[in-house]
């Protein structure tokens, strides 16, 4: 492809926080992303709704807490942030239950999303 | 075609470093381009060269670095979660090299399919 | 677009997801644990089988042998070697792994 033309990438997290590091890790390639000038959009599904539940407090587990991040995404032009109604439903969530502004959105309406995407990363 | 691949787990463990090198190896036989392997979360402990499996055993990291060399596959190792596992440039295998993040993205963007191999 | 569950449809969700997600005429392909979703009397069977119904389904023959699963693949499933699964990545635009 040639150079300047612009991608559109999903990055695809279905992990819960804190058991693993893949929530810390993707968001830190979100991060780097925002710098390259691409398309970015975020689908939390499944145990990665659990990653913007808001009220995270991880004093007692001595890490670091990577929740503010979420709400810095918006100042990286990274606004683009679905999540999956089945997932929140399954989980006794809401949307205000959400850290950052979010759209709820059906798996079959992420799927249509994910099909107009030139590259999928998922964690 | 080019294809670029993500590998999200460590060796051994996990199956995906094994699957990701097959389909690589595959991809190569069949006249693709492997441009780029991505080493990402424990996916970095693929590249220490102090790896060494029983004489029987597959050397996961020896033959990434051989398929690397021999085909021109740059095999990037992310730096900062390298820098947390104990991976640095003293321990790295040859035909790895130590990057940003920046590399996957890039990866991305220039080849024409991505494709992540994890847990 | 390029589907690809690797883990057992009775550990995760990733199989109930992907297929929930996945948009017609997409193909769906099974490797390493996932395969297991792929053999007849699996309580994912069912599943899988009305999911053809949408997508295209294959199974990577090296990891169903290397299970002792080869002999009992459900009907409707494609197996692929490595050769095959590259083909599948190189025919669709895009592939998600629901790792």
């Amino acid at each position: 492809m040639s150079e300047g033309q612009i991608k559109k990438f999903m990055y695809v997290n279905r992990k819960a926080p804190h058991g693993t590091v893949y929530a810390l890790e993707s968001l830190e390639v979100v991060l780097i992303a925002a710098a390259f000038d691409q398309d970015v959009s975020l689908a939390f599904m499944d145990d990665g709704v659990y990653q913007l539940k808001k009220g995270f407090n991880t004093k007692g587990l001595e890490v670091k807490n990577f929740q503010p991040t979420y709400r810095a995404l918006d100042d990286y032009d990274v606004n683009k942030l679905y999540v999956e109604k089945e997932a929140l439903e399954a989980r006794g969530l809401t949307e205000d239950d959400m850290v950052v502004p979010v759209e709820v959105l059906s798996r079959t309406e992420i799927g249509k999303l994910m099909e107009t995407q030139d590259v999928v990363l998922s964690f | 075609m080019d294809i670029g691949i993500l590998i999200n787990e460590g060796p051994y463990t996990h199956q995906a470093s094994d699957s990701a090198y097959l389909f690589a190896r595959a991809a190569i036989e069949k006249g693709h381009k492997v441009s780029r392997v991505f080493f990402y979360h424990d996916g970095v402990n693929n590249s220490t060269r102090l790896t060494e499996p029983p004489q029987d055993d597959r050397n996961i990291v020896n033959r990434w670095a051989k398929l690397g060399q021999e085909n021109n596959i740059d095999l990037v190792v992310c730096v900062a979660a390298a820098l947390r596992r104990g991976i640095q440039d003293e321990n790295l295998a040859p035909g790895f090299r130590i990057s940003g993040l920046g590399q996957l993205i890039e990866a991305g963007i220039q080849a024409e399919r991505m494709v992540t191999f994890g847990d | 677009m390029l589907h690809i569950v690797n883990k057992s449809p009775l550990d995760r969700c990733s199989l109930d997801t992907c297929i929930a997600t996945a948009q017609p005429g997409g193909a769906l392909l099974l490797i390493e644990d996932g395969v297991y979703a792929a053999t007849r009397g699996n309580a994912a069977a069912g599943k899988l089988t009305q999911a053809m119904g949408h997508l295209k389904i294959f199974a990577l023959k090296a990891d169903l042998e290397a299970r002792g699963m080869a002999d009992r693949v459900l009907e409707g499933v494609n197996l692929v070697d490595y050769g095959g699964f590259v083909d599948l990545v190189t025919e669709h635009a895009t592939c998600q792994s629901w790792l």
